[in-house]
């Protein structure tokens, strides 16, 4: 049973959990259309929408030209006139030929038009690296989305999350960007049944502790949670929060652990350099939780160098446990 | 092109529409004009401020290009919309308003002349990018195909966007899943100061047509008439379930590009010739010809669309400003998450 949703869970992939949501969407709402490139017969390249089509048909299991500009578009006029189009992007890399449609149209149509209308368009991005694809198929790009007012901008961590933002993107009546990693598709997670939803703007906190805040986001949490046990085990307790949704961020989970422990590492996968980790530090800087730090804040994030092919060198230029195990060690000096 | 009149048959405006309707179109193209007209002497005397794109001269594609949608049809509209937007039936004090950037404007004083939409009327929006609106009329056509509306969508742009991808890509996907729109191309010889002939390697607009296995038809956009029946038979074609279609109204703007244009790229001559074919002219010879209006008709539409004018600018000018403290108000539906 889920504790918060009483509803029986069983243990799915991360790419399953995507697919439930997305089946149950289709099963229950005639508005929900999905578009993309190969997400028919084939599957999707990640086999995230895999059978849908058989089960949904072709008028509502859409496979797209190659054109991301033009199909993101179709799928925000489509949003703004009574569809609720699930957009998938083949590689998050691809957006950058959407970016117009997200950006200048998706993102601002609302505030242009004073509120006459809502474009309840939901897109998903395959991202990050670690899949040997080399520069221009592993980018982390999230962070320029949650540059622009009017984008929702989310990052599930498990398959319990994936499932349950993608529900609440569907109910939510803005624009909503989901940045899945393609090294957890595969990952199996507890996913209650049925209907539910994750909170958009919610962090969750992965595990209490009282020496240490880590905030991280997407697969980043997985190894602050690994990171933890060691850390546990030399006697440094750290708390992990997953950040969950990059726009709108959750200041007061993020404050009320950095009041508690005094100590914050921020850990990404996206470039380091005005990232997500720039935000939640400046978040700090600018709150009274400022006051209730006892060391600098450290940032780990992607190197500034983009995605290489040969695989250690691909590990090397994004944060990896060991980094994260060096930082923790490097703020508890003097506290144990 | 010559003028259908000429040809001896009555025009195909005047044997398909009743004079009512035909008296009212000609009232909303003076009232395009007017509103244009009154737009440029109100940013002179310092109350509008930005910048804008006149239409003035392609007046007769807009309103010709509505005159088979109902509300229930979509536009999408461009940069140079203000046309599009009186032609779908919106009403020129919250046009105006909008202008002066107030609350009562269509977009609450938040989107100006380039943002300007008419939801309820249809009109999804003008739009600040070249090629924006197309990609979304197709959206709105699948939204209408899937949804079983039984409604069309007429998607206005200019020739510079033409040679943007996302023409391309937006008119490839209309054709494979054969949706209900039509796509409007206003050509009206320049993107700001580049000619067609030195930016598009097509002699004709409506031959990308064949590119994407539709039809594509260029007509006399100054010809009220011609445009109708042009789209006209397009729109049919849509609504029977046939698909897209590409038409191309050759027509000119009098004005520059925006209000920093000084003209350098076309001749006097140029601009002179195609004021003799103004289409408000062609269109109120066209009605006298056929007995539908008289001298004094005419002079009664002036008389009305000018103190509409009046009246919208009044009230245009009487209407509140946003509130500063809602400067970022209608970012978000849930305005607590801005």
């Amino acid at each position: 049973m889920n504790a918060q949703t009483g509803a029986a869970a069983r243990e799915l992939s991360y790419a399953e959990a995507i697919r439930e949501a997305m089946d149950i969407a289709l099963a229950t709402d005639e508005r929900v259309v999905l578009m993309g490139e190969d997400i028919g017969v084939y599957g999707g390249a990640f086999q995230v929408t895999g059978n849908l089509v058989e089960k949904y048909g072709t008028d509502r299991v859409i496979d797209t030209p190659i054109s991301e500009l033009g199909g993101a578009g179709v799928a925000v006029g489509a949003a703004m006139t009574g569809l609720r189009p699930i957009f998938e992007f083949q590689f998050s890399d691809f957006a950058t030929l959407a970016m117009e449609q997200i950006v200048n149209q998706a993102a601002k149509v609302r505030y242009m038009l004073g509120g006459a209308v809502s474009v309840p368009v939901v897109m998903r991005f395959p991202a990050g690296s670690g899949t040997g694809a080399a520069a221009q198929h592993s980018q982390s790009l999230e962070a320029w989305f949650g540059h622009v007012p009017g984008l929702k901008v989310v990052q599930p961590a498990t398959p319990e999350d994936a499932k349950g933002l993608l529900l609440a993107a569907l109910d939510d009546p803005d624009p909503v960007m989901i940045f899945e990693h393609k090294i957890l598709y595969k990952m199996k997670g507890m996913v209650p049944e049925g209907h539910y939803t994750t909170p958009i703007g919610k962090a969750a906190v992965r595990r209490e502790g009282t020496d240490l805040t880590i905030v991280s986001t997407s697969i980043m949490m997985h190894k602050a949670l690994d990171a933890a046990q060691t850390l546990a085990e030399e006697g440094i307790d750290p708390e992990v929060i997953d950040l969950r949704t990059v726009r709108p961020m959750d200041r007061d989970t993020v404050l009320a652990s950095v009041r508690k422990t005094g100590r914050l590492i921020c850990v990404y996968e996206g470039v380091k350099t005005l990232g997500i980790g720039a935000e939640v530090s400046a978040m700090v800087a600018e709150s009274d939780a400022f006051d209730f730090l006892d060391a600098p804040i450290i940032r780990l994030g992607g190197a500034e160098s983009p995605i290489p092919y040969n695989p250690e060198l691909e590990k090397a230029v994004v944060p990896q446990v060991p980094d994260i195990l060096e930082a923790a060690r490097s703020l508890a000096k003097g506290m144990i | 092109m010559p003028d259908q009149e000429a040809s001896g048959n009555s025009p195909y405006a005047v044997r398909t529409y009743e004079p009512a309707r035909l008296i009212e179109a000609l009232r909303k193209m003076h009232l395009i004009r007017r509103f244009e007209e009154g737009a440029e002497d109100s940013y002179m005397r310092g109350l509008i401020h930005g910048t804008m794109h006149l239409s003035i001269g392609q007046e007769a594609s807009a309103v010709a290009a509505c005159m088979s949608l109902t509300d229930d049809d979509k536009i999408t509209s461009t940069h140079r919309g203000h046309g599009h937007c009186i032609a779908k039936g919106a009403d020129l004090g919250r046009m105006f308003a909008e202008f002066f950037g107030k609350e009562t404007g269509y977009c609450r004083g938040r989107g100006g002349s380039m943002h300007i939409a008419d939801v309820d009327k249809g009109n999804l929006g003008a739009n600040g990018i070249v090629g924006g609106g197309i990609p979304i009329a197709v959206g709105a056509a699948l939204s209408a195909k899937r949804l079983g509306t039984g409604a069309v969508t007429v998607c206005f742009f200019g020739d510079g966007a033409n040679n943007e991808g996302a023409f391309h890509e937006a008119l490839n996907m209309a054709a494979v899943w054969t949706l209900p729109v039509i796509f409007v191309c206003e050509n009206n010889k320049y993107g700001m100061s580049t000619s067609t002939e030195r930016s598009t390697a097509v002699k004709n607009i409506a031959e990308r047509a064949g590119a994407y296995s539709m039809p594509g038809e260029t007509v006399d956009g100054n010809d009220f008439s011609a445009v109708c029946q042009a789209i006209d038979a397009a729109v049919k074609r849509a609504r029977d379930g046939k698909g897209p279609s590409l038409i191309e109204n050759l027509t000119y703007r009098w004005r520059g590009h925006s209000k920093s244009d000084r003209n350098r790229y076309r001749t006097k001559e140029e601009i002179s010739d195609w004021q003799a074919k103004d289409p408000i002219v062609r269109m109120s010879r066209m009605l006298k010809d056929h007995g539908i209006i008289d001298d004094a008709g005419l002079a009664k539409i002036e008389r009305d669309v000018a103190q509409t004018i009046e009246e919208a600018i009044a009230f245009a000018a009487g209407s509140p400003s946003p509130k500063i403290d809602e400067a970022t108000r209608y970012v978000y539906t849930d305005e607590a998450a801005a």
